[in-house]
């Protein structure tokens, strides 16, 4: 082990910590709640490496895929008013966290992971998510993100949100159900699609119960972007070949249940450590910027102990 | 051995959120942002 090399315990054993102030500073301001109103500051053009809507009463920032759709949808050359826009703002910003840390956002930051993963605590009989699917958000990025609001226009010329207006379930729970609740004179407005949406919704909840982070792995675009990074950011996994026992604690402990030992860096990982954790003979670690921290290994005894 | 490929990354990407920036692009944003997302919500 290198002098670089440290045990570490840490931050990624509070993950969840982590997670929740994320999610509350994403969603921080709190008396729009009571105005029934959405937060209209200056700041909410900024992205936010997440799947946060920002038409959650409290959101302070914007989510990255509802923008990108923005962009695509309002970029027709043939209408003289269509704003000639790429996206370019939110494009560089997704590349540029994918560039630093890949997936981590989905595994740290993500409020809608988190959801996730505490429904998931809920004790019931579990289901693992058949691994091609983690191919179908590839599917979702291209068709629901890029084409559709490229390529179909309404009877205005312009594309639609395709992804926000049928599928998110982000946007369901953190906007469409407060938003109805507090805003009265939205309910004239409730047709199928709310409906569609509230059912959609529902399924997904079951699914989360029942499955680990199933939404992340098989359907975000978000994440299937950020995965593209996971092998050439500046933040790197490592297994250690001659360490892994391949007992599979890694893998029953991991949320997105890959084996790490198969492929440090797989675009499915969101980095959350839990595997650095789990692993008892110090076979993984992760380098950023330099330094490479490395999980210890249990079985050797420090000299304190001996 | 120090990868290169990430900090190329890193540099063409902020780039381009600065073109972006200098595009106007912020305002767009921010005017969809604070403007109730009828599609998200789903009414729209």
């Amino acid at each position: 082990m290198g002098a670089k090399d440290k045990a570490v315990r840490k931050p990624r054993e509070k993950r969840s910590w982590y997670q929740a102030a994320f999610a509350l500073g994403m969603n921080a301001w709190l008396p729009s709640w009571f105005k029934g109103e959405i937060f209209q500051g200056g700041v909410k053009g900024v992205c936010v490496p997440a799947l946060n809507c920002y038409s959650c009463p409290s959101a302070m920032g914007a989510c990255p895929i509802g923008a990108i759709q923005t962009f695509f949808g309002g970029l027709r050359f043939n209408l003289s008013i269509a704003e000639k826009k790429f996206g370019l703002y939110v494009v560089g910003f997704l590349g540029a966290v994918g560039s630093v840390v890949g997936r981590m956002p989905c595994g740290w930051v993500c409020p809608f992971g988190f959801i996730q993963e505490l429904l998931h605590k809920i004790p019931t009989p579990k289901v693992r998510l058949p691994r091609f699917l983690s191919y179908f958000r590839y599917v979702v990025l291209a068709t629901m993100v890029v084409a559709l609001p490229l390529l179909i226009i309404d009877q205005f010329g312009y594309g639609q949100a395709w992804f926000c207006k049928w599928i998110c379930p982000a946007g369901t729970l953190e906007a469409g159900i407060p938003l109805i609740l507090l805003k009265v004179d939205l309910r004239p407005l409730i047709g199928f699609m709310y409906y569609w949406k509230i059912a959609l919704l529902v399924l997904f909840i079951g699914w989360f119960i029942l499955s680990r982070r199933p939404f992340c792995r098989a359907v975000c675009p978000l994440g299937a972007i950020f995965g593209l990074f996971n092998k050439a950011s500046l933040f790197r996994m490592a297994v250690d070949d001659e360490k892994c026992t391949l007992c599979d604690q890694c893998y029953k402990d991991c949320p997105v249940e890959i084996k790490i030992y198969e492929s440090p860096n797989s675009p499915d990982c969101v980095r959350c450590l839990k595997c650095v954790s789990s692993c008892k003979f110090g076979a993984i670690s992760y380098e950023f910027l330099g330094k490479r921290e490395v999980a210890r290994d249990l079985r050797v005894k420090s000299p304190a102990s001996s | 051995m120090r990868r290169k490929l990430p900090w190329v990354l890193l540099t063409v990407f902020l780039g381009v959120m600065v073109a972006g920036l200098l595009l106007g692009e912020y305002k767009t944003v921010l005017e969809k942002a604070i403007t109730v997302c009828l599609d998200c919500i789903g009414i729209g």
